[in-house]
């Protein structure tokens, strides 16, 4: 394992994916709590829109994914907060219209089961040091949404409670919805449009079921993530099977056993 | 002459064209205990949540201690919402509710400095010992205290509750209230409740409010709970100015 280690793509993978965990870890803990586990996959496929036409563009797909998938994120918002319809039926109408146009850029393109495939599926093994380096772009941007935590946790236990305290709910949800599409976007490439809801999800589930505070759970939801990209990636290397995957069913074996001894 | 410690002057709020609220005027006094009573959707929560600038109105102007609601000095109202709308779920212990109360932010860590003070606001509400419980396991009655401990921990000038008394039964609303009076009596806060119980209306209250979107009665639990009035917001039968006064034994 050591020597795996020392081979400058295993580096890469294994520093992007701890990356990767923590932020989805961190904003998981929201997703959960505010029951948005619709909106990972809708973000992630708003990418596979963006993504698709990117590739149909011949431009590097990220640079159309990352507008893309934010202005997918923030329209979701904007729907839900002005109109009647509830959060899954607002990801469902963008998440169907963001496939269906990825799906038509990619039929008028020749490259569809190259490069879409890895946005699909991942390439953690495959990140080049551009990837890495976006990825701790967004990782240090994320940082300053660590003062927002006591904000965007207060709402999430209660919006009206936290508004009477003067706390701005809908451009705070707007802040949301916005560092989860970055999130979203740069996990594709480690674990891919299919998987990357799993990352928002599972490790938070997990938490959830440890413990009864949400600090708690936020702390907990990373360091499952973490425990799970490493786990997992040793395993692919060992076991000679993909990483993405094999991550995804270590996070699911940290909730087996967090729902068995479960005390939250 | 000191400010009223509420002054709504011909409010009104509308929601997509349903009038909750018409033309309510009211000044409550500093160290007053008003009630607000009237039938479902009659706007009492409205006007709660107008006091608490969580809804805009749609003319006239409210004005706690001479400050816009949302412009408030912080700490200067506690709220005590209704408890049904307590999301169970969310992981968080009574101590750390305490808190908000303090920080008016969710508490990533409980600082021993604070601890003490909500503990003190958790034991005046007959809570202490459930300090560390989950939130989602507590009853509707213990929740209640618990953020009435939220509420006084802030030690606000002006305390809104609505319907605080759901979900208890009677002798722990007996101890919610001499709670609430013994916190008045010491504070000199104001406090606003919505209750649907007009007898705990006219026996703790010093104000009715009657409200069916506009003003019915205002006044003393006597005048402002008078059959014409009652007759007015709920329609007849049901309520009647002898059985509220009569029934309730104050002591």
């Amino acid at each position: 394992m050591i020597e795996a280690l020392s081979l400058p793509f295993m580096q890469r993978a294994l520093v992007c994916g701890i990356l990767v965990a923590i932020l989805s870890g961190w904003f998981g803990a929201f997703v959960v709590q505010r029951r948005l586990s619709f909106l990972g996959s809708g973000l992630a496929h708003a990418a596979f829109g963006g993504v698709a036409l990117g590739i149909f563009l011949s431009v590097p797909p990220l640079a159309i994914a990352v507008p893309f998938t934010i202005f997918v994120g923030l329209a979701i918002v904007w729907v839900q907060q002005r109109t009647v319809l509830a959060a899954d039926t607002a990801i469902g109408v963008f998440f169907a219209v963001s496939m269906a146009l990825g799906i038509v850029f990619l039929s008028q393109t020749d490259r569809y089961t190259t490069d879409a495939f890895a946005y699909l599926f991942g390439t953690i093994l495959a990140i080049k040091p551009a990837d890495l380096y976006l990825t701790i772009a967004v990782a240090a941007l994320a940082l300053l949404t660590c003062p927002l935590w006591s904000r965007w946790a207060y709402a999430t236990f209660d919006r009206e409670l936290a508004a009477a305290d003067q706390v701005n709910v809908l451009r705070d949800d707007y802040l949301l919805a916005l560092s989860l599409a970055v999130t979203v976007v740069v996990s594709i490439k480690v674990v891919g449009i299919v998987l990357i809801a799993a990352f928002l999800v599972i490790p938070a589930a997990a938490a959830r079921l440890m413990t009864r505070r949400f600090s708690t759970m936020t702390l907990l939801s990373i360091t499952c993530g973490v425990a799970s990209v490493i786990v997992g990636l040793i395993g692919s290397y060992q076991l000679d099977l993909p990483s993405g995957p094999l991550i995804i069913l270590t996070q699911a074996a940290i909730f087996a056993g967090a729902f068995l001894f479960r005390r939250g | 002459m000191t400010a009223p410690a509420i002054k709504a002057s011909h409010l009104s709020v509308s929601f997509g064209g349903y009038d909750a609220l018409e033309d309510v005027t009211v000044e409550v006094a500093g160290g007053s205990f008003l009630a607000v009573v009237g039938p479902n959707g009659a706007g009492k929560s409205t006007f709660i949540r107008s006091l608490l600038g969580l809804v805009k109105p749609t003319s006239g102007r409210v004005e706690i201690h001479s400050h816009q609601p949302g412009k408030l000095p912080p700490g200067t109202v506690g709220y005590v919402p209704q408890v049904k709308t307590l999301d169970r779920r969310f992981p968080a212990l009574s101590i750390e509710l305490v808190l908000t109360g303090m920080r008016r932010r969710w508490p990533f860590r409980v600082r021993a400095s604070e601890r003490s003070e909500a503990m003190e606001a958790l034991e005046k509400v007959g809570m202490a010992h459930l300090a560390e419980a989950a939130l989602g396991k507590l009853s509707g009655g213990q929740l209640q205290r618990i953020y009435l401990a939220r509420s006084l921990v802030r030690k606000p000038r002006l305390i809104l509750l609505d319907e605080p008394a759901t979900g208890m039964d009677a002798p722990g609303e007996q101890d919610f209230y001499a709670v609430l009076d013994e916190w008045q009596e010491s504070s000199g806060a104001t406090i606003v409740m919505v209750t649907h119980d007009l007898e705990v209306a006219a026996h703790h209250a010093g104000e009715v409010l009657v409200l069916n979107r506009r003003v019915i009665g205002f006044g003393p639990p006597e005048t402002a709970l008078g059959e014409h009035h009652l007759s007015e917001a709920y329609g007849h039968g049901g309520h009647s100015h002898g059985k509220i006064f009569g029934a309730h034994n104050h002591d």
